[in-house]
């Protein structure tokens, strides 16, 4: 059966329409639903034969968990789940999805809801609103026990008792609330310190590796950056007004525990400028315990720019100017190496998934931003909102701000938010001829007297305002 | 409701508090809290366990373990009473869904580690060991999936169970998988993607009333959608020769619906990779397409991961990633080593696609 005939098939007369929002947002309206919250499961538990198949083998399973939600007597959830256990079942046999979107929102807001109404309500009527709340995480995602036992308090009351800790996007998901519940589930979360995260062309919400809370290659408060950047704009993420998504991802060293290059429009990636630490000591104890050609071969060998050296009495030399802060050696070896003091971020710009150019990764636009004083978390913040006022007046709609940059040239992006060339912007220089560059000279000057300018500040380059 | 009505019933609708981003300190675990910033370095006492001092000389053990992500209420309560019992109240998350307990001595790791694994939570996803799959939405709430996800990541992850709670793989493998191609799942050294293989059917009854018809024509990334007149009704056509597949045109445009019960099928890409570590960030790369989608426990989809895998395990030197160890073999010898084929599927045609082809006399033997 397709899926249209499905769906032909499972409508409930004429006047439901498969697919308009407006239309469904109008229907939700109806008080006349199949069950109310008093009542328990009125029809027969839902036979579940291929999902039954997931409850067996080694690692926890979900359906054991939606399981134990349908048989939880007397809540107000248990005929929620086992409609939804129903059509969950009915996807597997059919192999297709039965959701579609369409519009809620909580009281002032206008993103953070992702609707869900069921195309197969007559079938599994109790479950036909089943929205998920989008709710940003403490950064690092910490919690105490306490403030999760709050978080399932709610959602309990509420909602259908399903959370996810956490969705591709950074956000707790709170996964099935009807449109009626959508905004007292929204209340009591607000009122214990939770905010709802983005949906839509919006800011969205945000992640942070645990960073400076339990990591030694931390190379700034990865907290701060977060909250700072987040928490000013947090107008953008509420009432969607952006071309498209913007994400900002924040990770404390190279290693991009929350993969900010590949998924983020402006990843902040810790570094150092100044030289790594070496404990000799500790390098002679980790190559006497792994062996001399053990350590050739896998951390010597494998620095990608032949900046490590191993001297014959077991000792480290680093050549800390072809070092481009990897962190293969640091995390080999974590005893005996470390980052520099000097410490901060690289900000890459530009990172997506496929639709519609194709896969973009962030590509380098600020080498080196110092991130130890206020002053610089503030720079950090300035240059954010910059990105954030260049992409809400530039983008198409749909465009991201990586095809953006790949639409008008880098180097108009580069005069547009006040940030100048810089040979760590590329892996090589253009090979293209197709270039005009009868102002070249000029150009050269301003390199020349920007050098100086750095040399005598001792600054590598960082973002200056556009004015 | 009118003004004046709304004023009679004194309905005033709570404004919302614009808090954003939680602060983390109120919920961090005081060790973690007293030495931010001051971690001096760690080692791994045993796979899923992370042992980090500060420079204050304190010292913290982190255990660590996985979970199915949605979690009902029953499951994150017996995760707090256990983190009440056996460890000191806070937990934290890792961007793969798999949780943390800190405890402040070694002492209560043994009895932690056996209390998770007592009640079914298997404890590791740390160093060189497979972690949990990045896990997206599919039929349990997303409103365009191909497949399901939490059905395909339990199936994957009871194969991979074993390697979750050891550290025996060269390096750490990062599998994702996604329910269609826009890719929520993002990239690793192994991806599992719904990959359509046919053009979207339309439903030109309904395309004029729900679909904005420019903004889905500009959605196209091959300009295969014109608008068209069809049964005397405004819709839209699609150039089936041009057509991709990709499905873009499905979120902005239900009626044209790209899934189909035989036609969304599942490939498998690898070398995808985010760490700066040693090599550049990377790509994930096709390696097989047309799978069946077939649940509940996508068996296909389950050997050709663990072929992949084990010919990595096996023959991949220590601390090379999936696309590192293949970039040194090279791709004829990937192909041989996991029995796969190579097609012309595999030679890429989109912008850019030159730079993907060897320009040189390299040659693999």
């Amino acid at each position: 059966m397709s899926a249209a005939e499905d769906r032909a098939t499972t409508a409930a007369g004429p006047t439901v329409p498969s697919w308009p929002a407006f239309v469904l947002g109008m229907m939700t309206s109806d008080k006349g639903t199949a069950m109310s919250k008093d009542d328990k499961i009125g029809a027969a538990k839902h036979v579940t034969p291929h999902l039954d198949q997931l409850e067996g083998g080694p690692w926890p399973s979900f359906v054991t968990g939606l399981k134990r939600l349908r048989d939880s007597k007397g809540k107000q959830y248990a005929p929620m789940m086992n409609d939804l256990l129903g059509q969950l079942e009915h996807s597997y046999t059919n192999r297709l999805g039965y959701w579609k979107g369409g519009t809620v929102s909580v009281f002032g807001y206008g993103g953070g809801i992702i609707p869900r109404f069921s195309e197969v309500a007559d079938k599994f009527p109790a479950s036909k609103e089943f929205h998920t709340l989008r709710v940003q995480p403490p950064a690092g995602y910490h919690y105490s026990t306490e403030v999760l036992r709050k978080l399932c308090d709610i959602w309990e009351e509420h909602g259908s008792g399903l959370i996810a800790f956490h969705g591709q996007s950074g956000d707790i998901m709170f996964q099935g609330c009807t449109t009626e519940n959508t905004q007292k589930a929204f209340d009591a979360l607000n009122e214990i310190g939770f905010d709802l995260g983005g949906a839509g062309p919006a800011l969205r919400t945000s992640t942070s590796c645990v960073g400076h809370a339990r990591c030694e290659m931390s190379c700034y408060d990865e907290v701060k950056a977060h909250r700072s950047v987040l928490n000013k704009f947090v107008d953008e993420i509420h009432r969607p007004a952006l071309p498209y998504k913007f994400k900002f991802k924040f990770s404390g060293c190279g290693n991009d525990c929350v993969n900010a290059i590949h998924r983020a429009d402006f990843a902040v990636i810790g570094t150092w400028r100044d030289d790594m630490k070496v404990d000799q000591e500790e390098v002679k104890a980790y190559v006497g315990a792994v062996g001399r050609k053990y350590a050739i071969d896998h951390v010597i060998a494998m620095c990608p720019t032949r900046a490590l050296s191993l001297n014959d009495d077991n000792t480290l030399e680093v050549d800390n100017k072809a070092c481009v802060r990897c962190m293969h050696c640091l995390n080999v070896m974590p005893k005996a190496l470390r980052p520099g003091d000097d410490k901060g971020a690289s900000i890459l710009v530009g990172g997506k998934r496929a639709l519609k150019v194709g896969d973009l990764m962030g590509t380098m636009m600020v080498p080196f931003m110092r991130l130890q004083t206020e002053e610089d978390y503030e720079a950090l913040v300035e240059l954010a909102g910059k990105m954030l006022e260049f992409f809400g007046e530039n983008a198409l709609e749909h465009e991201r701000i990586g095809e953006t940059i790949d639409r008008i040239g880098l180097p108009a992006f580069l005069e547009a938010v006040g940030i100048e060339p810089d040979p760590n912007m590329v892996r090589h220089p253009r090979t293209s001829c197709y270039v005009r560059t009868d102002d070249f000279t000029e150009e050269a000057e301003k390199y020349f007297e920007r050098k100086k300018f750095e040399r005598a500040a001792k600054k590598p380059p960082v973002a200056k305002a556009a004015e | 409701m009118s003004q004046a009505k709304a004023a009679e019933t004194k309905v005033t609708p709570r404004r919302p508090k614009e808090t954003g981003v939680p602060d983390p300190f109120p919920y961090m675990h005081p060790l973690l809290k007293k030495n931010y910033g001051k971690w001096a370095w760690h080692d791994r006492p045993r796979p899923g366990v992370l042992h980090h001092v500060a420079e204050s000389g304190d010292e913290v053990w982190t255990v660590r373990a996985g979970t199915q992500r949605q979690m009902d209420v029953y499951t994150i309560r017996k995760l707090c009473d256990i983190g009440d019992r056996f460890a000191e109240g806070h937990v934290r998350f890792t961007t793969r869904s798999n949780i943390e307990f800190m405890v402040s001595s070694f002492d209560k790791v043994p009895a932690l580690i056996q209390n998770l694994q007592a009640e079914g939570f298997p404890v590791g996803g740390t160093g060189n060991s497979v972690s949990m799959i990045s896990h997206t939405q599919g039929w349990l709430h997303c409103d365009i999936p191909g497949t399901d996800a939490s059905g395909v990541v339990k199936s994957l992850m009871d194969m991979l169970h074993t390697e979750f709670v050891k550290e025996e793989m060269p390096n750490r493998v990062r599998i994702t998988t996604s329910c269609c191609q826009v890719n929520c799942g993002g990239q690793g050294d192994i991806a599992i993607n719904v990959q359509y293989t046919k053009p979207p059917r339309i439903n030109h009854d309904l395309v004029a009333n729900v679909c904005e018809r420019p903004a889905v024509v500009a959605r196209c990334p091959v300009a295969a959608i014109r608008p068209a007149m069809v049964n005397g009704k405004p819709s839209l056509e699609v150039d089936e020769k041009k057509c991709v597949c990709c499905g873009a045109c499905y979120p902005p445009c239900p009626p044209m619906q790209i899934n189909g019960p035989d036609s969304t099928k599942l490939a498998i890409w690898v070398g995808g990779k985010h760490s700066n570590a040693r090599s550049r960030p990377t790509f994930h790369k096709l390696v097989v397409a047309n799978l069946p989608n077939n649940p509940p426990r996508w068996p296909e989809v389950e050997e050709v991961v663990r072929k992949i895998l084990y010919a990595y395990k096996k023959n991949a030197k220590d601390w090379e990633r999936m696309g590192e160890w293949i970039e040194r073999i090279g791709w004829p010898r990937f192909f041989e080593l996991t029995e796969l084929a190579f097609t012309k599927h595999h030679l890429d045609t989109w912008v850019g696609a030159r730079h993907t082809m060897n320009m040189s006399a390299h040659v693999h033997f």
